[in-house]
């Protein structure tokens, strides 16, 4: 693999730009591997780069029914944050956000992680009493978190409308600086150019239809539309499509599919200097490096694997955004889309070692994965390549169900995340 | 937005009138404290989330707020019947059938 760097681009430009590679290779499958991942997204992508990145297990391969980075990775509105209620969630969550630091750098690829700050607005009594617990709790876990009073909101988000004749008026917002956004393809294809680099097969547009069990039980492979693929060990990191793919190897899951619906407006010049949540009035909004805003809309309510909702969902997002926005009333929405969001009953995710042996599974990220992706891929890893979990996700099984021992983010939070 | 028929109401309804109520035709123990782990994990938090047919819940809450039963493929949205709550499951085959849906 060339490295890409200024002296690239410069040799490049002198001879009309026919010397770059492809980024990555599209190999015909082997018979077996040693781990197949079904899923590339950047979570699935992510995996088998730290398998050879950190584990030496390059024999890998990555299966994909559609094209990289086209599900969920390619769909959600990028946002990065770490300030999670429960112990458990700001280790995951901060584990990623380290990752994202040096992300960049580490693949050779600019993944555009900016650190512009993720501030999340509070609007009642309940909202800043709930947001101070949070920005307290993240302290204590070493997740910076800090309380804003309405105008320092406004000093931090010029557009942001703080007047107290509003619907739902600003009461406060807590403010993490470390979190941002980055390029969300660039994040898929940054690992799938570099795990590719160190011999693990991607292998688009081949849909897994049935997963193999031996005669004690054991993980042999899978079916696919190009034939059975022998593999030692099987990692889901499926989406919302994870409940179909472990119905194949009779594993029940806690998850339901949702769709979730997203917008970006017409590109306008720099307005919008960091990210905004309202979990209250239900909106996500920020402003891409083309200069779309980006907006997230709450999940439909009824379950779907469509990958498209209702437009009065995204209706009640953008009532709330002019609500809190009144500069961007006159702005024109150009395209949405839907995801399908897997969500768990505690809406934390899990990613765990299965009742089947040599099957994994990475899943339930709800409406909230994209942050996570190198923390989740690297744990992950991890535990397909130990056949234990790391410490970081040891608390997120699917025992977790059983037992009681949730991690209960929904209640932490009131909305899916 | 999807349309619903109430079929208590007997008439279609814009999707804003309702609300989701999960997985239909899941009957709550008797004997809740006797169940073990295994069988309170399987009624509480696993569900069916098929890609194709599923029964729901539906609950006409801005109508008669009474609760009932749907048939609905996941993959297209089309509600295949809805039905009110008690009644048994409907035949999929003949529903299919009947709306000319693939599976």
């Amino acid at each position: 693999m060339r490295k890409y760097s200024v002296f690239a681009i410069a040799r490049e430009a002198m001879r009309g730009h026919n010397g770059w590679e492809k980024q990555w290779s599209s190999p015909e499958p082997r018979s077996s591997y040693d781990v197949v991942i079904v899923g590339a997204g950047g979570h699935g992508l992510g995996t088998a780069y730290y398998l050879a990145r950190e584990h030496g297990i390059r024999n890998v391969a990555v299966i994909e029914k559609g094209w990289l980075g086209g599900g969920n990775t390619g769909r959600n509105t990028t946002i990065i944050r770490s300030n999670y209620l429960y112990d458990e969630s700001a280790g995951l969550y901060n584990h990623a956000l380290n990752l994202w630091q040096d992300l960049s750098q580490e693949l050779n690829y600019n993944v555009m992680y900016s650190a512009r700050g993720v501030m999340m607005l509070q609007h009642n009594v309940h909202d800043v009493q709930s947001a101070k617990r949070h920005v307290h709790s993240n302290r204590l876990n070493g997740v910076d978190n800090e309380w804003l009073e309405p105008e320092e909101a406004k000093a931090f988000c010029p557009p942001l409308n703080i007047s107290q004749s509003a619907r739902y008026p600003v009461m406060g917002a807590a403010l993490q600086r470390r979190g941002g956004v980055a390029r969300h393809d660039a994040v898929a294809w940054g690992y799938a150019r570099a795990a590719s680099d160190m011999g693990v097969h991607i292998i688009q547009n081949c849909e897994v239809t049935g997963i193999r069990r031996g005669p004690n039980g054991e993980v042999k492979g899978v079916d696919t539309a190009r034939g059975f693929i022998g593999a030692k060990k099987v990692g889901v990191v499926a989406a919302g499509h994870t409940s179909v793919l472990m119905d194949m190897a009779g594993v029940h899951m806690p998850l339901e599919s949702f769709p979730l619906q997203a917008l970006v407006s017409e590109p306008v010049k720099p307005i919008f200097p960091c990210v905004v949540m309202s979990n209250t009035v239900h909106a996500y909004i920020s402003q891409s490096d083309k200069g779309e805003l980006v907006i997230g809309a709450g999940t439909d309510q009824y379950t779907s694997y469509s990958q498209t909702g209702g437009l009065h969902i995204i209706q009640h997002t953008l009532d709330a955004i002019c609500e809190m926005f009144p500069i961007f009333t006159r702005m024109k929405m150009l395209r949405s889309w839907g995801g399908i969001v897997d969500v768990t009953p505690d809406r934390s995710p899990i990613l765990a070692k299965t009742p089947v042996k040599g099957l994994y599974v990475n899943c339930g990220w709800g409406t909230g994965g994209f942050k996570a992706t190198p923390g989740s891929a690297h744990v992950f890893a991890h535990t397909i390549a130990n056949d234990a979990p790391h410490k970081i996700n040891e608390n997120f099984t699917l025992e977790r169900f059983r037992t009681g021992r949730l991690i209960d983010e929904a209640a932490a939070a009131a909305v899916a995340h | 937005m999807l349309l619903i028929h109430c079929p208590y109401c007997a008439e279609e309804r814009p999707e804003i009138e309702f609300r989701h109520a999960g997985e239909a035709h899941i009957a709550r123990p008797d004997a809740m404290a006797d169940l073990s782990e295994e069988a309170f994990q399987g009624y509480f938090f696993i569900r069916d989330n098929r890609k194709g047919e599923v029964f729901e819940r539906w609950r006409h809450i801005h109508g008669c707020g009474r609760f009932f039963n749907a048939v609905r493929n996941t993959i297209t949205d089309k509600f295949l019947a809805t039905y009110e709550a008690g009644k048994p499951k409907p035949d999929l085959d003949a529903l299919k059938a009947q709306k000319g849906t693939s599976a």
